[in-house]
């Protein structure tokens, strides 16, 4: 790319406090589970932060993380991949006809399969050719429901146009088995060698102390009757995090994100790591798939729902880091769940709740730094959340729709000098090109 | 001229080459043969009732895809224009059917709460990009569904006709603002349509928008300074163009164009927004753009190509044969045309970089072949 189009932005002002990242990271959290907590009790609904809320949100949010963890993979080695949607939709098909024939483990690895077929695609197009990232990306995500559609009219309905046990052009038949659950043993009182061991985050939740009974509710969600796929996809997580910052491996493929000519200089074959990167990207986005399929029990058409863009959306957020992801991937799943429990309504209201002292407690931290117009802003924002929440009795499920991609888009204008993309992503590069 | 052409059409068929025969093979996976299944297409295609229906089809992708296109040509990728014409037909089949007016002028007031709609909700986007540095492709994204929820929003209750049962949809227009259709017109010529084939109304404002951007694009001052933006950003800048006010006018002017993309249904099929609206129309627009290169008959062409593919798999599920080869004859198409492009386009350069150092032979070859290099992977 020659020059940018876009004039500089005027630098942020100096900051007065300076906190480090961790110690933020730490305040943050302590912050949101008070807020929670807090608006749980303002609002009187337990379910903003029951076990049931969590156990959801798990199951909503691995797809989005994994979609996520997918980008990051693909943007740290230097490819935009804008296909995640498609690439999850080749996931799901594969996922729903592999676990119809043998089975939950075979749909997962059917996914990722899927996803790699679409990885390959798009590597094959920018890297090899050079095509536009974002051109390219869409390609695969308008060209993917189509293949879909075209397989499963192959593979799930007969020659005379039935539906195979069940299935039929837009949905799979049911999986060969359910995937199996684990719930932790001495937490949330699963069994050890055929003895059920007690459970005491299930008292500490139900004692509804502040604080103490939403962590539990969390932690409980977070222990109990999970999938093993989930347990799977959290096992992908960290290994990969390790596998992108300590391993030889991740640093050559972060560098042929960042700096291609000078990893290049060093005898790093660039373009190998930006297919390596764009293989592994394309296998976890038809991971997250699989792990919709598994949730559902079966292919259905439109599945995806735009989550390989949230997942998208979970990397600018997250600034493109793997906890930042994960974060990210929280938060939009804990929006999607709650739209999935019973009587949502009343969650949507407490919802405002949460939203007011969020915005209080953001106002009060630009207010320590002295920064007044923002904290005024925010402070007057939380106050309408406030308002709408005691005036509105039936509330609209859209705004919780909606959420993500505000929060997401608010990020990005608010914070969008401070967020750090890898220096070349989105960019050819061709052996000899100085960059 | 003449090479430029046959330069530019090559890459098209060879896409259209590697497209039929990726469906061939998956014709083959899915055991029917190919070439019955080509001839069967042929024979779909092959009357007037079709040739109409693919032109009333193709009205819509067109105005999609020069919405996509004038922001291509300043490597602006308006993803929105989905979100765009969402809420801008929303909003004019509501007011629309909320007034009364004479018959032109409530047609034009339709069309015109959809353009200030587009515009408007794309100017966001513009706003955020040259206030806050936000990559379009990012906000445009995010837009699309903040758009989906909105109108979703605004079905559930505000603007939804109460006494369409079930379905989600606003009230239908009246008779003044639908646009009537161009059989008479048509049949004044000499030309005669069957029974129950109607050639819709929105065909002229689709070509008079098509010659409209041929004209700014290339006979204004405004296009010359969006082509050079879009060719040479640095070059712009220096010879005096404002890039924020270059990309923010870019943006709300695509918006606008793309609040027209629903008015074809809106206004000649449809005539109220709900469940069963296209939606898909953003994307398809997206496809055009980039098959059809940003030019005005590039972009008709592909509209019709596109379309023509649907129309011919249309009965082919009558016979057994999976009719979602459309869907994959145009995926292929798309994805190929893009890489025989790019492929097309650094040959183009790199013969260019090897005459001018032949002219200048004080530049060692190295450094032509970087500058050249340098270049690639331009928005198209």
């Amino acid at each position: 790319m020659t020059v940018p189009l876009m004039p500089t932005v005027t630098a942020p002002r100096q900051r007065r406090v300076a906190v480090s990242s961790r110690r933020l990271t730490l305040l943050a959290m302590i912050a949101a589970a008070v807020v929670m907590s807090a608006a749980r009790l303002i609002s009187d609904n337990d379910n903003l932060t029951s076990e049931g809320t969590f156990g959801v949100m798990v199951r909503t949010a691995a797809p989005i993380a994994l979609a996520g963890l997918a980008g990051l993979f693909a943007e740290r080695s230097g490819t935009v991949n804008i296909g995640l949607e498609g690439m999850m939709i080749a996931g799901t098909i594969f996922a729903g006809w592999w676990g119809w024939e043998w089975g939950p483990w075979a749909a997962i690895a059917g996914g990722v399969v899927g996803g790699i077929f679409g990885g390959l695609l798009h590597a094959l197009a920018t890297v090899t050719f050079g095509v536009n990232h974002i051109v390219s990306g869409f390609a695969i995500n308008i060209i993917a429901p189509g293949v879909a559609r075209f397989m499963a009219g192959l593979l799930f309905v007969d020659e005379n146009g039935t539906g195979l046990e069940g299935g039929s052009i837009s949905n799979s038949p049911g999986l060969a088995s359910p995937i199996g659950r684990f719930t932790v043993p001495l937490m949330s009182g699963g069994d050890l060698f055929g003895w059920t061991t007690p459970d005491p985050l299930r008292w500490i939740e139900d004692t509804g102390w502040f604080v103490l009974a939403d962590v539990a509710g969390l932690l409980k969600g977070l222990t109990t009757d999970i999938s093993l796929d989930i347990i799977l996809a959290a096992a992908v997580f960290v290994a990969s995090v390790y596998v992108l910052w300590r391993t030889a491996f991740g640093l050559r493929l972060r560098s042929a994100g960042e700096r291609p000519s000078a990893a290049d200089s060093l005898g790093v074959p660039v373009l190998r790591y930006r297919y390596y990167g764009m293989i592994i990207s394309g296998g976890l986005a038809g991971f997250g798939g699989a792990v919709m399929v598994l949730f559902a029990n079966r292919y259905q058409e439109n599945q995806v729902g735009g989550r390989g863009f949230l997942g998208l959306a979970t990397l600018v957020v997250g600034n493109w880091r793997p906890g930042g992801v994960a974060a990210g991937a929280g938060l939009f799943g804990y929006f999607q769940g709650i739209t999935l429990r019973t009587n949502p309504d009343q969650l949507v209201l407490a919802l405002l709740v949460v939203g007011a002292l969020a915005l209080g407690v953001a106002a009060v931290y630009a207010a320590v730094r002295q920064q007044w117009v923002p904290a005024i802003v925010v402070a007057v924002i939380g106050a309408a959340c406030f308002y709408l929440y005691l005036r509105t009795e039936r509330p609209n499920n859209q705004f919780v729709y909606i959420t993500p991609y505000l929060v997401t888009l608010i990020v990005v204008s608010v914070r969008g000098q401070a967020l750090r993309p890898p220096a070349q992503a989105g960019l050819p590069w061709r052996k000899g090109m100085q960059v | 001229m003449n090479r430029r052409l046959v330069g530019g059409l090559a890459a098209p068929a060879l896409a259209a080459a590697v497209a039929i025969a990726v469906s061939s093979i998956a014709l083959l996976i899915a055991g029917e043969s190919p070439v019955t299944t080509f001839r069967e297409m042929w024979k779909t295609i092959d009357s007037t009732q079709s040739v109409t229906f693919i032109v009333n089809n193709a009205v819509p992708y067109y105005v999609a895809g020069v919405a996509v296109a004038i922001g291509f040509k300043m490597n602006l990728f308006n993803i929105g224009a989905a979100g765009q014409y969402q809420l801008g037909a929303l909003l004019a089949a509501a007011a629309g059917a909320a007034v009364t007016l004479p018959a032109p002028v409530h047609v034009a007031f339709v069309m015109a709460v959809a353009v200030v709609v587009g515009a408007a909700y794309a100017a966001i986007a513009g706003i955020l990009k040259v206030w806050r540095g936000v990559n379009e492709v990012i906000s445009t994204i995010m837009l699309n569904y903040i758009a989906i929820g909105i109108a979703a929003f605004l079905l559930a209750e505000p603007l939804r006709n109460d006494s369409s049962g079930n379905l989600a949809q606003t009230r239908s227009l009246p008779a003044s603002a639908r646009l009537p259709d161009l059989n008479g017109v048509f049949e004044t010529l000499g030309f005669d349509f069957p029974s129950g084939v109607v050639l819709q109304g929105f065909l002229p404002f689709a070509i008079a928008l098509g010659i409209g951007y041929h004209l700014l694009l290339n006979r204004s001052r405004f296009g010359f300074n969006l082509r050079v933006s879009g060719a040479n950003p640095a070059a712009a800048r220096t010879s005096g163009v404002n890039p924020k006010r270059m990309v923010l006018t870019t943006i709300i002017l695509s918006g606008a164009i793309a609040g027209l993309i629903g008015m074809a249904p809106l206004l000649t099929e449809e005539f109220s927004y709900g469940d069963q609206f296209p939606k898909s129309l953003g994307f398809t627009g997206l496809a055009l753009a980039l098959l059809g290169r940003n030019h005005p008959v590039g972009i008709a062409g592909a509209a019709l190509v596109w379309a023509t593919i649907e129309r011919a798999t249309q009965r082919l599920s009558t016979l057994g044969i999976p009719q979602e080869i459309g869907v994959i004859l145009q995926g292929s198409f798309l994805l190929a045309a893009v890489i025989a492009y790019e492929v097309v386009r650094r040959r183009t350069e790199a013969a260019e970089a090897r005459a001018a150092a032949e002219r200048t032979p004080d530049v060692p070859m190295t450094e032509v072949a970087a500058a050249g290099a340098e270049t690639g992977g331009r928005a198209p």
